[in-house]
């Protein structure tokens, strides 16, 4: 997917202006947040099992190559092949080679967000591959040629209404607007599909090392057709989701489902361990397991971390306020909303994501919510002061930064400089006391006023206050 | 008991009367108030502007200041976040002066903390009878779990509270961001208005002046001249000190609204 995170201002406000998509976000908004909070609530010590999760997630980590080459044993004892990729070039080279190799004519897929990353279907079609998204929501935005604005609802921006039209178009049938209908109508259309595929591309949750298991948590069940009728089965999946044991995913799906979508549990949780073993009925004859780092590893040991654990429950951008106004599409990559700031600035560059680690007020919901407790806003302060190192914010920014800074270093002058700035914006507040237009801050004077300071300083009424004091106080002596 | 008064730089220069009507809270309440003269900013803007060691500085500049006070109070979640959260936790964190650092942190209060929770006040100077809104502001919300207190004060003035839908939403200031992002901004302050006013709330109480700006610009950019935006402390305490008159309401011809 190319990267348009250097609008992330522009896109934002065109995205305020679009009556369809705030249309869609203003449906969405409440959803999946009083879901979640009623999900949470049934868990009594939700705070301990996050604290722990978080700290398994960080020994795995910690621990990535160790845990991976133990997943890599398990996993090629039970018959799969296992794959490293070090770049999203590599892993798209890897998948199209073995689709070459075995004469893959049509892939079906379920959701994967890596593969967004890499841009794999542009890939496989490039060299002749049907490939059909099976996520309804994928499937959506496939018909619609658009990229998901959302990492578990990807359509979500979508109205019923667009996606009745694309349906229209692509099945040629009579137009549908009940919700239930449309969807068996595109379960009919992709069951034709899941039985004639070559080969099935699922990401995976996590890997579990210690068995050689890739998973998928889903509500549409499309993962088990994906992974289990095509006679190859291709995973493809960052390395950092791996985590030690199947009890500790006991822990982490405990978190996930209620933290992205407010559900107990989600409908399927579809484990995958090797090939079909002989005697054995249903599974895949070849299972490749592609372990794609694509800009992973920068975060390791630094002091961004932290990202690494996160198991892509959505829930920080399900609370954000920035991202419940302007949706997914703005931030301009893969990842929106708070976990995208901080991901995509490491992993296509600071300089190509300028205006992301601003994109927040720090409100701190998304790290209140997080449940591996990911400090989001602390990590983006972290790339601001990359930002500020590297000098690539606007220069009037810059400058009054440097002036403020400065100044709040030096009292008297501060007080002089406050001084003056109280009683000239008090002027021009005039007698409504309100500032309509303040050149410099159009930012704020465009869709807001400036109420006017009083007039004087706190720090000269209060001085005058000491100095009446103290003369009354000599008076009275 | 010697009680430092952080003023906060925004008060300072835009709001005065709630420096005072802190000062007067905390005099009647019996507080020996010392309110040191060379303090400028606790260093937030630079901070999450990325400019660590100007925060620093800026850090060790309050230090200084309120060195010899038993308590420093501050009517401002914001600045108390940046003070009891992130000196220790971020900025000092594996420095030789982090205990000097936990040492303020652990004296510093927001101002309704410190009414409710140290000082344990009875009753306030002053009645407020009309309904009021509270918007919790975020730093002081999600830092320092202030929640109830101001509630509690409102309550103690007599104010009957309005709650509004989704009181604990950002209203979408974050200091530079209103100016950097002011678009998206300008919604979610919208956003609040909005739920403000459904509440039938006649004034938006809040503990955090940037919020209060940020939510009073946009409601006066709707054109409405009536609804009152105040510090809880301008509730609590009336919005002057003896030596400054009534905070006047906006005096607007609401034919000029644009
Ligand atoms: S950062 Fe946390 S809240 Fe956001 S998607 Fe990842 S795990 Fe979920």
């Amino acid at each position: 997917m190319q990267v348009t995170s250097m609008f992330f201002k522009k896109t934002a406000s065109m995205k305020l202006d679009d009556p369809v998509l705030q249309e869609s976000l203003r449906k969405f908004k409440g959803k999946f947040v009083d879901a979640r909070a009623r999900a949470v609530a049934e868990v009594d010590a939700w705070e301990t099992v996050r604290s722990h999760a978080a700290r398994l997630r960080d020994h795995a980590i910690e621990n990535l190559d160790a845990y991976l080459v133990e997943f890599e044993r398990n996993a090629t004892r039970r018959g799969a092949t296992v794959h490293w990729a070090e770049t999203a070039e590599e892993a798209c080279e890897i998948v199209v080679g073995i689709a070459k190799a075995n004469g893959v004519r049509k892939v079906t897929k379920s959701k994967s967000m890596v593969s967004e990353e890499i841009n794999l279907n542009e890939r496989l079609e490039a060299v002749g591959v049907q490939v059909v998204e099976t996520d309804l929501g994928e499937y959506i935005l496939q018909l619609a040629n658009e990229p998901p604005s959302h990492i578990v609802a990807p359509a979500v921006h979508k109205t019923k209404e667009q996606v009745a039209d694309l349906f229209v178009a692509a099945h040629h049938k009579p137009r549908l607007t009940d919700i239930a209908a449309m969807t068996r109508e595109a379960r009919e259309a992709l069951r034709e599909h899941f039985l004639t595929a070559d080969m099935g591309i699922s990401g995976s949750n996590f890997v579990i090392a210690e068995t050689g298991t890739t998973l998928t948590v889903t509500n549409e069940g499309n993962a088990d057709l994906v992974t289990t009728v095509p006679r190859i089965h291709c995973v493809i999946t960052g390395i950092e989701k791996v985590i030690p044991t199947l009890e500790d995913f006991a822990t982490l799906i405990r978190l996930l489902p209620r933290s992205a979508t407010g559900q107990s549990i989600a409908n399927y949780l579809t484990l995958t361990t090797g090939v079909k073993a002989p005697g054995e009925t249903d599974g895949p004859e070849q299972m490749h397991i592609v372990l794609v780092d694509a800009g992973r590893t920068k975060f390791v040991g630094t002091d961004m971390q932290a990202m690494l654990r996160c198991i892509r429950c959505g829930a920080c951008m399900n609370h954000c306020p920035v991202y419940q106004n302007v949706g997914g599409h703005a931030y301009g990559w893969v990842y929106p909303g708070p976990m995208g700031s901080v991901l995509t600035p490491t992993y296509v560059g600071i300089e190509n994501a300028g205006d992301l680690p601003n994109a927040a007020t720090f409100c701190g919901e998304c790290a209140v919510v997080c449940p591996v407790k990911i400090p989001l806003p602390d990590l983006m302060r972290k790339l601001r002061e990359k930002q500020f190192d590297r000098k690539l914010r606007p220069w009037g920014e810059r400058l009054g930064l440097a002036a403020w800074s400065y100044a709040a270093r030096r009292p008297s002058l501060y007080a002089a400089l406050t001084k003056f700035a109280a009683r000239f914006a008090a002027f021009l507040g005039g007698k409504e006391r309100l500032i309509h237009r303040l050149p410099g801050l159009d930012g704020w004077t465009k869709g807001r006023d400036m109420p006017a300071p009083e007039g004087r300083t706190f720090r000269e009424l209060y001085g005058e206050r000491q100095r009446r004091k103290a003369s009354s106080a000599d008076e009275r002596r | 008991m010697k009680v430092g008064l952080f003023v906060t730089c925004l008060v300072d220069l835009v709001r005065p009367s709630v420096g005072f009507a802190t000062l007067k809270l905390l005099e009647e309440a019996g507080c020996e108030v010392v309110v040191p003269e060379t303090q400028t900013c606790c260093g937030q803007p630079g901070y999450n502007s990325g400019a660590r060691e100007v925060a620093m500085d800026l850090a060790r500049k309050v230090l200084a200041e309120f060195r010899d006070c038993d308590y420093v109070v501050a009517p401002s979640g914001s600045c108390s976040g940046q003070v009891k959260a992130h000196y220790v936790e971020d900025l000092f964190h594996d420095s030789p002066e982090r205990p000097e650092f936990e040492k303020l942190a652990a004296k510093w209060y927001e101002l309704s903390d410190f009414l409710v929770n140290v000082l344990k006040v009875e009753s306030v100077p002053r009645k407020f009878a009309s309904p009021v809104t509270y918007h919790d502001s975020c730093s002081g919300l999600r830092e320092l779990g202030v929640k109830m207190q101001p509630r509690y004060l409102l309550q103690m003035a007599g104010a009957p509270i309005h709650e509004m839908a989704e009181c604990e939403k950002c209203c979408g200031f974050g200091g530079t961001f209103s100016v950097k992002l002011g678009d998206i901004a300008t919604r979610m302050a919208a956003n609040k208005v909005a739920n403000a006013r459904a509440s039938g709330a006649k004034a938006i109480v809040g503990g955090d002046l940037g919020c209060l700006l940020n939510i009073e610009g946009r409601l006066r950019r709707e054109g409405d001249l009536e609804t009152q935006v105040l510090h809880f402390a301008e509730v609590l305490a009336g919005g002057s000190d003896d030596d400054q008159g009534e905070r006047r309401p906006p005096q607007i011809n609401a034919d000029k609204r644009r």
